[in-house]
């Protein structure tokens, strides 16, 4: 899957236009959350970020490196209000390929186990965000 | 030091607007994707059944035949039926992936739609998770370098409308409408909406007409010193055409669409 590329490139130019529009020239260390429904490939996004982060691509600001955070997903259904784990269920490959790029389309797939509604929310672990970065 | 992101204050970059998760860093990716885009149209109307699709895919298919390099997103997030409107077979179509997803080209259109990942399964979803697909779509899509994008909305003044407000630089939107009471006062909503926001729509296109252009819709298109691009006549071969797009770009609706694209040309 290759589409950690397009997520890598989204997170170094976010960190770059941060960085730079605060004055900060480095950035020590940059905190990323990864939502275990978006199922990234954590090998090739630090690969890519690292990648991204050399000259010449990035000009503004020097990011010397990335900590990768796992975040656990879990839903919860709007109607029942049942709560429950996504790693607990059981979905086809296709499925888990499309949430990959898209992870609301769970929602055609997926239902509340004890309701069986797809009025269900993501209460975390949805997908990537910067959490955090560290400076001098 | 630490700086957390989803605390930061006094950041006013439209673009990295903190969240309570942190930032969300598909919106600096949203404006990269679509800075080689000369011309980005979405094709709106608050009014449903006026002909949005049917506008948006005719606009896709005039501009191809006249080699301009032609993208079509479907925003309809929950209801997706451009696909359907062309006859392109989304099971077999996919989007390809290479450092994010290139949409595949069908009747030299460069097309998207969540209809790849769901099928014909029933995606309902609430306001802040069609945001999210906005914004994930918008994030991943290569469209490399095009002459025009469309984008095929939704009715409603709702997340899509919002996004397109929120996230694009300067979409030129062609606003669609038919002669009734009911359309044309929505579509003035639409147009209030959008002159308060500082977008200036390329013109208004009336669906479905009896005759010539309806002196209601050009007395609108005057009020808000909006251009009247043309009027596609209420046509019962574009029924028929439906999922044969070679079919739907022959109908007299096509042709009237035909008539205007140079208009639309000029603005690349």
């Amino acid at each position: 899957m290759v589409h950690e590329w397009a997520l890598a490139q989204a997170i170094v130019d976010s960190v770059e236009e941060y960085a730079s529009s605060e004055g900060i020239g480095k950035v020590k260390k940059v905190i990323v959350k990864i939502g275990e429904l978006q199922a990234i490939d954590k090998e090739i996004l630090m690969f890519a970020l690292n990648e991204l982060s050399k000259q010449p691509y990035v000009r503004k600001v020097n990011i010397e490196g990335y900590e990768l955070k796992d975040e656990e997903a879990i839903l919860k259904c709007r109607v029942c209000g049942n709560e429950w784990k996504f790693r607990d269920m059981k979905l086809n490959e296709d499925v888990m390929e499309s949430a990959h790029f898209v992870p609301e389309v769970i929602h055609a797939f997926v239902k509340c186990p004890y309701c069986n509604s797809r009025d269900f929310e993501v209460v975390r672990g949805r997908g990537v965000y910067i959490e955090s970065i560290e400076t001098d | 030091m630490t700086l957390k992101l989803s605390e930061a204050e006094g950041f006013i970059l439209k673009a990295l607007k903190p969240t309570e998760e942190g930032f969300d860093p598909r919106v600096t990716a949203i404006q990269r994707r679509l800075a080689s885009i000369k011309l980005i149209t979405p094709v709106m109307s608050p009014k449903g059944g006026v002909g949005k699709t049917l506008v948006a895919c005719l606009l896709a298919l005039k501009m191809a035949d006249k080699g301009a390099k032609v993208g079509l997103l479907d925003l309809d997030i929950t209801n997706p039926t451009a696909h359907m409107m062309l006859g392109m077979n989304v099971a077999e179509n996919k989007p390809i992936e290479d450092k994010g997803v290139v949409p595949p080209k069908f009747q030299r259109i460069s097309f998207m739609t969540i209809a790849y990942y769901v099928g014909e399964e029933p995606l309902p979803l609430r306001g802040a998770d069609v945001d999210n697909v906005i914004k994930e779509v918008l994030a991943v899509t290569i469209w490399n370098s095009l002459d025009s994008l469309l984008m095929d909305l939704p009715p409603g003044l709702s997340d899509e409308t919002l996004d397109i407000l929120e996230l694009l630089e300067k979409p030129r939107p062609v606003v669609v409408t038919t002669a009734d009471l009911l359309s044309l006062k929505s579509v003035e909503k639409l147009l209030k909406l959008l002159d308060e926001n500082g977008v200036k729509p390329l013109g208004v296109v009336e669906n479905m007409s009896r005759g010539d252009a309806d002196t209601k819709v050009l007395e609108l298109c005057k009020q808000y010193s909006v251009k009247f691009l043309g009027a596609l006549p209420f046509d019962h071969d574009v029924g028929a055409s439906l999922g044969n797009a070679e079919r739907l770009s022959r109908t007299k609706a096509a042709q009237a669409v035909e008539a205007f694209i140079d208009e639309i040309l000029k603005e690349f």
